[in-house]
This record gives C-alpha cells, structure tokens and sequence, in this order.
C-alpha cells in the first residue's frame, strides 16, 4: 500500500490488536474503519485503574437476588397450582 | 333514579389531589358485638345473617346506579376477615370485625382523591351492618386466576411507584403490612409451633428489626403504600376494558414503599417467580421513578427486611393452614421455609443512604 499523500510505501504494525498502516516516507499513519474507536477504547483503559474482577459466573445473570434465596437455577419455570393460588392471596 | 356519572379520573394526582374532603365519621346504628379475645387474636362474632343483608346491600347500591338492573350478583369472598358479594356492577365489602371506623373511613377518602391509583369507593361512609362496617366499590375485572402469566406486572409497578410518589391526600395512619405479618406470625405460635417448618420460619421472623415486625415505627413515616399488594388486588377499571387500577384500602397507610415490591421480591427470591416476571416489574417500577429502590443497580439493600418479612408471613400462614388442613407442605410451602431457614446465615442488608 502506497501513502496517499506522498505515496511512499506504508507498512503494517499491530498495535495491541489494532491493526496501524504507518508511511515510511512522511510517519502518516492511516487507520481502518473502526480502528480510530478501538484505540481511544484502549487509551481509556490504560488511563483507568484495573478494572475489577469479572463477576463469578450465574445461571440468571440479570436480576441479583439475596444470599438467602434459592439456589441458582432452582427457578420453577411451570406454575405450581400452590403458588398460583399464593400469588392472589395476602 | 337516574345517578349522574362520576368524573372520569385525571391524570396528576398531585394536582388533582384537591383540598382535603372532611372526613366523615362512620355511623354506627347497633353497638358494636363484643369480640372474643383470645390468645390467637379476635374470634369473628358469628353473624349467620350478615352474606344476606351485605347482599341486600350490594342490590340496593346496584339499583341505585343502574334503575334496569340485569342482577348478577355473586359472592366474591367469604372469610373471617372479609366479606365481599358483588351485585352487577356494584361490589359490598364487610371489613374485618376489628376494623377501626375512623381509620377506614380515612383509607376510604384517600382513596376517593386517587381515581388514576386507586378506585374509588361509591360512598365516602362506610356504613354499619350487623355490626361490621360496610363499604360499596364498582366492580372491576380481576386478573384472570386461571391465566397468571397474564399478570399485569407492568401496570402493577406504574400504579405502586405513582401511589408512591403522591403525597398522602389526607393524613392516614401506618400502613399495615408489618402489622398483618406480626399477626400470621402470632397464629402461627399459637396454632403450629410444634411443626417443624414452625422454628425456622421464627427464628427469621425474629432477626428482623422491630419496625418490621410491627413493634415499633416505620423509618419512613411519609409515603403513602398500598400494604397488600399481590394479583387480586388489580382490577380493570371501568369493567372490562378500562385501566388497572388497585383496590382494597385496607392496608392503605404511609410507611416504607419497598414493602409493596416485597411480596414479588420473596416470591423470586424463593426461586417461585421467573426472574424474567421480576426483572419486569423491577424496571416498570424504576421506569415510573418509584422511591423504593435506587434508580439503578443492586434493588436488595432496600428489599432485604421488608422481603425476609414477606417470606416469614407467607410461610408462616402456609404451616398454619397445612396443621390446621393436617397435611404436609406442598413444594412451593417448603421453598418458603427453606428460605426461612437459610436467612440465618445470612446478614440483614440495609438501605444505603
């Protein structure tokens, strides 16, 4: 690939997985679509204190719940007739 | 005789809250029957004619609003603590035999100035029959009991976080949601303490704070909560079509509004509600600027107590009735007291300030 500008050859370095075509002529550099965003996300993170540890992994990952309800996954997916009754009664 | 038609509810309920109505006082044409004290709480006086005259006055509410009445009346609910007949599109409602008169008549006016909340009583006065005050509702359309999944979560969350955020119309007394916990709790000591279900369910029901178990104020004396909320108490208003509206004030009163998103929070915190089913009442209710819960984030902090309290009540009921019926518990009873038990390895969280 030539420069657009002074078209002198450009080469190709990997810069933390976004991809840079740099000119050996006048140091332009020429980024891909989307390669602009990639590098200002990764500017972001290195300005940023570690980010935390992923959470552990849940069968309902959405909606927290309280240590004392039931296990993960214990979730009834049909109605109970015991609790379609509960859910009109006070 | 021709009735005019009520005002069709505005919205802002802040704003057409209006000055206050005088609050009338209930009037009472017999002396009130002496209740029945014991251990367990108030013996219901037996007042066999009480499902005829609270017929006759449904009928006679029901004629006066509609002359050419087609006359379908029904009874709609017959407990000790509530006797409910429907005539066409009039419902009567017998109170409790220990409902205090001036507190209901307050709960009653409130919820004549909420026609967008709550709906609104065909008379201001609750009225005495056979010495149990009476009060007359137009009949909505229920939840279907046979179509669950049709719940209307959404509407249920909008009407809490609006009744929520309105300021109480006039001045009520607490909520009654602790209260009525304390009391299943009290049945349950009396009746299936020696159950196995029966420790664990009071060993929970003891870590809570006093507030929660109605033996001392509520840290939020201000807003104005339902009390009871659960599916039976969302009707289409006006019948059948119109919007979901809540009904029975009973429990109406100020006090901490995450009591009202409780009952559904125990119910998915004890794996019987789809987590999908809360997460959308969840963010209904957050969508509506409920206060209960912060806006974003962890909702369990503010829920803890008042959920551990509905999970204690519920299962303390279910142990009593299955004594009672000398039954074991069912699968989802025994979710409610395996809750019970694990809640005391596990620290009360609070709400952040």
């Amino acid at each position: 690939m030539q420069c657009p500008k002074c078209h002198a050859p450009m080469h190709t370095y990997n810069r933390n997985g976004v991809q840079i075509e740099q000119c050996s002529g006048c140091r332009g550099i020429f980024l891909d679509y989307g390669e602009l965003e990639a590098l200002t996300r990764l500017e972001a993170q290195w300005s940023q204190p570690a980010p935390p540890a992923p959470p552990a992994p849940q069968a309902y990952p959405a909606a927290p719940a309280p240590a004392w309800g039931a296990p993960h996954g214990h979730h009834g997916h049909h109605r109970h007739k015991s609790f379609g009754h509960m859910l009109f009664s006070s | 005789m021709p009735v005019p038609p009520r005002p069709a509810p505005t919205p802002g309920t802040a704003a057409n809250a209006g000055p206050e109505l005088p609050v009338p006082t209930p009037t009472r044409t017999h002396p009130d029957p002496p209740p029945l004290r014991t251990a367990t709480g108030i013996l219901t006086p037996v007042t066999t004619d009480l499902l005829p005259a609270l017929a006759d006055r449904a009928r006679a509410a029901a004629h006066a609003r509609t002359p050419a009445c087609p006359c379908g009346a029904a009874t709609l609910a017959d407990r000790a603590d509530a006797t409910v007949v429907r005539h066409a599109g009039t419902v009567a409602k017998a109170h409790a035999p220990d409902t205090d008169p001036t507190e209901l008549a307050l709960r009653v006016t409130a919820a004549a100035h909420l026609p967008d909340i709550l709906v609104p009583p065909l008379g201001p006065t609750p009225v005495d029959l056979h010495g149990r005050l009476v009060t007359c509702w137009p009949y909505g359309t229920p939840v279907d009991p046979d179509d669950p999944d049709a719940a209307p979560w959404e509407a249920a969350a909008a009407l809490l976080a609006r009744l929520h955020r309105t300021p109480a119309p006039v001045t009520l007394p607490p909520m009654r949601g602790p209260a009525k916990a304390a009391r299943a709790i009290a049945a349950l000591r009396a009746r299936a303490a020696q159950h196995p279900g029966a420790a664990p369910v009071l060993r929970a029901w003891a870590a809570l704070p006093a507030w929660a178990r109605g033996e001392a104020a509520m840290p939020d004396a201000a807003t104005l909560c339902h009390g009871d909320l659960h599916l039976g108490q969302l009707v289409r208003h006006p019948a059948p079509e119109g919007p979901w509206l809540l009904i029975d004030v009973d429990d109406l009163g100020t006090g901490v509004p995450a009591w009202d998103l409780a009952r559904p929070a125990a119910w998915y915190a004890c794996g019987l509600l789809p987590p999908d089913e809360w997460t959308r009442f969840l963010a209904a209710y957050r969508a509506a600027g409920g206060p209960a819960v912060p806006p974003d984030g962890d909702p369990w902090p503010a829920l803890d107590v008042p959920a551990r309290a509905l999970t204690a009540q519920t299962a303390a009921r279910a142990v009593t009735k299955a004594v009672a019926a000398d039954r074991p518990l069912d699968e989802v009873e025994r979710s409610l007291v395996d809750a019970c038990a694990r809640m005391a390895s596990v620290a009360l969280a609070f709400p952040r300030s």
